[in-house]
């Protein structure tokens, strides 16, 4: 997994609550085998005007100009400032996929829909909570300020602004430690292999019913 | 010591190790894959030169892309040729390390939601786990059951765990009596409005009282996929002898022997009378009128004798400035009548409600009559080869046919339109499914969710009618 460590980049305001995976990568493209290429398709019906197709070639599409990603000033963002209910609807991951593959290493909202939340941590993207309060203030402050940028430090927990303000935010240890280190969580479950046996003995003789039944 | 919740026993019961950062281990006993979400994860497998941990924990089938209409040339003369090497790809993989798979053709075949408890592959007091939110479903058996992303897919095919943490409890208590032509989809979509899309963020949220509890397994299992629209990823009914009654005979199921000793297992599965919740939430049944949903988030939603929301009559901008946006998708006029909605298409199916009581419901509706000249379409989508064998041999695929619905093969269909089933631009349709988000059942589609009842109604109306009424005023 891409290793998190500090980051600094330009913040996307998406001024809207309850922004839902379907949203974020819409299902025709969700067809796709691979894991990456979703970047050009991300949030495709707010991004483009006409109906996006698998494997188009995007960069002829009518443009909605209205909205953030495609205004000049927030190009190359990496940071998305969101708002309430992040990510909430489908598990698919295709969600996290496509913000990664666009380019955005973080997201800054109140709150998340929990499967979203869990993705993100499993691609090297940093979901970070802040209050109501404060992602207002970031909201209040990119607007004043288009193009502004912020600077993650996951080490010690905390979101920079570019006069020094510092907003702090608590992370789950073993998702920072998986983030800072780049690490393969199958490969640290794997480590306890012992007991995921001992446990599976125990199992198979008290519910036997769920072994070999299906084959 | 307080008692426990039932999340708790079955939390407890799966618990592998416990990390020293708080992370901690649980074990899967059961993972339905899936075309859409499991091909990057057979991928990783591959790439790592790792093999599936336990082949008999998995059952795979695909749903999501398969076409509705007569398909008897199988994969090969699947239309769209993205989803045909999608499903090809499920076949390959399953092939290769000896899952068991029920291909399209097969006619156990199916939603995977509606296939894994009909199989008893999902069997009370499990752990069951699908790259799929509407996992949530099964956990109206009394199984631990969620969605998980495509990382976790292979993380549970290469270790038979997950790294979680323990959510908090929720209870939502419904008591009273559910009043005539109020349905389980009601029950959850009236939930979804109290508490909101997120209300069960974090939470376990179990659903009990007396109206869940005079519910059928079909119709709490209709409420418990219906917890992730709550923002819950677990939804859960306690075991009762209708669930055990349910599993009697089933292909998966346990036979002789093991059946009494897993029965007595099974009856501990609920939560203790003095079990602390961190959240309890009380419904009182008869509050409940049809629902149907007007926006594009679940918790949109109004009884259907109701009017659209007034965004001049939100608690504040922020509420304004979402109806408002809803609005303008929807193409609706705050204040506006729920009856006055006319209906382009009509779909009943999906995991939410496509199993035999649902198309019961439909056919017992739509009996007799004719879908409105208006309607374009009007979908029947089983969610199950074995429910569409059932529903055919009780005779219901003629009722709706001669209703003028269309009957078709099972799959996910127009829940979420990556098949060819799909809503135009603009189009209303009256759906039996989960979500009304924007452009889930096609490009500038707009959906309204509703109970099968409400959905016949409506697709012989032409426009939302309360099915409560419906004998009377037609």
């Amino acid at each position: 997994m891409k290793k998190f460590t500090t980051h600094t980049g330009v913040v996307a305001p998406l001024d809207r609550v309850n922004v839902d995976t379907d949203m974020i990568i819409p299902k025709q493209f969700l067809k796709s085998i691979k894991r990456s290429g979703f970047g050009p398709n991300l949030f495709d019906e707010l991004r483009y005007l006409d109906e996006g197709q698998p494997d188009q070639d995007c960069s002829g599409r009518p443009l909605n100009t209205e909205f953030v990603l495609n205004k000049p000033e927030y190009a190359g963002s990496s940071i998305l400032l969101a708002r309430n209910n992040f990510g909430c609807g489908s598990s698919r991951e295709h969600a996290p996929w496509a913000l990664d593959d666009y380019g955005f290493r973080a997201v800054i909202a109140p709150s998340y829909a929990d499967i979203f939340f869990n993705n993100c941590f499993k691609n090297g993207l940093l979901p970070i909570i802040l209050t109501e309060a404060e992602v207002e203030e970031l909201f209040q402050a990119v607007a004043a300020a288009p193009g502004l940028s912020l600077t993650v430090d996951l080490e010690n927990q905390k979101v920079v602004s570019p006069e020094g303000k510092e907003y702090a935010f608590e992370v789950d240890g073993f998702r920072k430690h998986c983030l800072l280190n780049g690490l393969d969580d199958i490969g640290l479950t794997l480590e306890h292999a012992d007991d995921i046996k001992a446990y599976e003995a125990k199992r198979r003789a008290e519910a036997p019913w769920l072994f070999d039944a299906i084959k | 010591m307080a008692g426990k919740t039932l999340y708790d026993k079955l939390w407890d019961a799966h618990l592998v190790r416990q990390n020293d950062d708080g992370s901690s281990l649980i074990y899967i006993d059961r993972q339905i894959l899936h075309e859409v979400t499991s091909p990057q994860a057979f991928e990783g497998l591959r790439m790592a030169g790792r093999k599936p941990w336990r082949i008999d924990a998995n059952l795979a089938t695909p749903d999501h892309n398969v076409p509705t209409t007569a398909r008897s040339g199988g994969v090969d003369e699947i239309v769209d040729p993205v989803s045909r090497i999608q499903v090809k790809t499920l076949d390959e993989n399953c092939d290769e390390y000896g899952i068991v798979e029920f291909k399209m053709l097969d006619e156990r075949q199916g939603i995977v939601h509606v296939v894994g408890p009909e199989q008893g592959m999902t069997l009370p007091g499990s752990t069951v786990v699908c790259g799929d939110s509407h996992t949530s479903t099964h956990g109206a058996f009394g199984a631990l059951a969620h969605g998980i992303g495509t990382s976790e897919v292979e993380h549970v095919l290469a270790t038979q765990c997950l790294i979680a943490k323990k959510m908090k409890n929720l209870l939502i208590k419904v008591d009273g009596e559910l009043g005539v032509g109020v349905t389980a989809k009601d029950v959850v979509l009236h939930v979804i409005g109290v508490i909101g899309t997120a209300g069960g963020t974090g939470f376990a949220m179990e659903f009990g009282g007396s109206a869940i509890r005079s519910l059928s397994v079909e119709g709490r299992m209709t409420i418990c996929n219906m917890a992730i629209e709550a923002g819950a990823r677990v939804g859960l009914v306690a075991v009762d002898d209708k669930t055990i009654e349910y599993f009697k005979g089933r292909p998966f199921s346990p036979t002789a022997d093991q059946w009494e000793a897993a029965v007595a297992n099974w009856k501990d599965l609920v939560s203790d009378e003095d079990a602390q919740f961190d959240k309890v939430v009380e419904i009182n049944a008869a509050d409940i009128k049809p629902q149907v949903t007007w926006g594009t988030s679940p918790e949109m939603v109004v009884a259907v004798d109701g009017t659209v929301p007034n965004p001049a009559n939100a608690k504040d901008a922020d509420e304004a400035n979402s109806i408002t946006r809803a609005l303008g998708y929807m193409g609706l006029s705050a204040d506006q009548a729920i009856t006055d909605i006319k209906l382009d298409r009509v779909f009943i199916g999906s995991c939410t409600n496509s199993r035999i009581e649902d198309m019961r419901a439909a056919a017992a509706v739509v009996k007799g009559r004719k879908v409105a000249s208006t309607v374009k379409q009007a979908l029947v989508v089983p969610g199950s080869g074995l429910v569409k064998a059932q529903a055919e041999a009780e005779g219901l695929d003629k009722i709706f046919v001669e209703a003028g619905l269309e009957w078709r093969e099972p799959g996910c269909s127009m829940c979420l339109a990556m098949n060819p089933d799909k809503l135009g631009n603009g189009e209303h349709c009256a759906s039996t499914s989960n979500r009304n988000f924007e452009g889930r059942q096609g490009f500038g589609g707009r959906t309204h969710l509703v109970s099968p009842a409400m959905a016949a109604a409506a697709a012989i109306a032409g426009h939302f009618v309360d099915v409560r009424d419906f004998e009377l005023n037609s």
